[in-house]
């Protein structure tokens, strides 16, 4: 399923007819360019290279830019591949709009959320803690890790304090409320991951 | 190519006419508000002070008090809810902090507001308030 690269934005909300809040996201698309194109005969996959923004200077390496160069566009901030079921119709040079989704719309958007550094494990598990007071000295740790003597070891699986974040995550199936051609920019109902400039992928829901 | 993403405006998510005013504090205002009975709609008008405006963008919101026989009234507005069909500032004041909540231990001739002098719009002159 073809998709677009965007960022986010900030997050606002919206009024429906009915005169109820919507909670949004805009995702600044801008547009995107076909790249290249996978075939099966010649890649053993079919897939649609999307690029999208402009290049960093300290992207700008040799090899990367003379992809663009072999290509005849822009060097771009980002690439990414849509697996398709045929490219028949997609062509490099290619422009993608915000208007390949409308108002109504369900998407998925994948992103990379926020990196939480080392976590303890009411934050990353949703432990419920110890006491707060009453002379507790055990507020944020770990009540237990298990029985004891019998099985005499940690379980696999069991949930600890550690690295959370920065994971891609996909949120599927947000509602379309608006789409802007002229900055574009899309807004989808609800919240997606990352902070506000973080690269996302939005594609059709499935 | 120059990718640009345009920058949005300050309101941006507006899609209400009425966000274009946005009340100060001290404004006396009369708030025009849609009301649906049934498929009926009808406007009714909500009066008095604005005590406090907090927020930016979308989520902006304005507090409205009003006296109203006897018993203090408080109304809290989005800026850009739809059912604010008008906004009608009648007389602002001259006021020295952002959140007028001492106005709710105030009564009578203490909780009226003094007339903003330069700039103020000469509106009719407020009623009960």
């Amino acid at each position: 399923m073809i998709g677009l690269i965007g960022q986010k934005g900030e997050m606002t909300q919206f009024y429906d007819e009915q005169g109820q809040v919507v909670p949004v996201t805009a995702i600044e698309v801008g547009r995107c360019v076909v790249v290249g194109l996978r075939t099966r005969e010649k890649h053993g996959y079919c897939a649609v290279q999307v690029g999208w923004g402009e290049a960093s200077k300290r992207q700008r390496t040799k090899p990367y830019e003379g992809y663009f160069k072999k290509a005849g566009l822009p060097v771009m901030r980002a690439v990414h591949e849509f697996r398709v079921e045929s490219v028949d119709g997609f062509q490099p040079g290619q422009e993608l709009k915000v208007d390949l989704f409308k108002p109504g719309d369900y998407v998925s958007v994948t992103g990379w959320t926020k990196g939480r550094g080392f976590a303890g494990g009411m934050k990353r598990w949703g432990w419920s803690g110890g006491p707060a007071s009453h002379g507790s000295m055990s507020h944020r740790r770990i009540g237990s890790l298990g029985a004891g003597s019998s099985p005499g070891r940690v379980l696999p699986g069991r949930t600890l304090p550690g690295h959370y974040g920065c994971e891609r995550v996909t949120v599927k199936n947000l509602k379309v409320v608006r789409v802007e051609p002229d900055t574009g920019v899309i807004y989808v109902k609800g919240a997606v991951p990352g902070y506000r400039g973080s690269q996302l992928l939005i594609r059709k829901a499935e | 190519m120059a990718q640009k993403i345009k920058e949005k405006k300050g309101n941006s998510g507006g899609n209400s006419p009425a966000s274009v005013v946005t009340p100060e504090p001290g404004d006396l205002v009369d708030v025009h508000i849609r009301i649906r009975e049934g498929d009926k709609e009808r406007i009714q008008v909500f009066r008095g002070y604005v005590i406090a405006v907090r927020g930016k963008g979308a989520g902006r919101t304005f507090t409205v008090r009003r006296v109203s026989q006897g018993i203090g009234i408080e109304r809290i507005f989005p800026v850009q809810a739809p059912v604010i069909a008008k906004i009608e500032v009648r007389r602002k004041s001259r006021v020295r902090r952002a959140k007028l909540y001492y106005l709710r231990e105030k009564t009578g001739r203490e909780a009226v507001l003094k007339e903003l002098k330069t700039g103020a719009q000469s509106g009719p002159q407020a009623g009960e308030v």
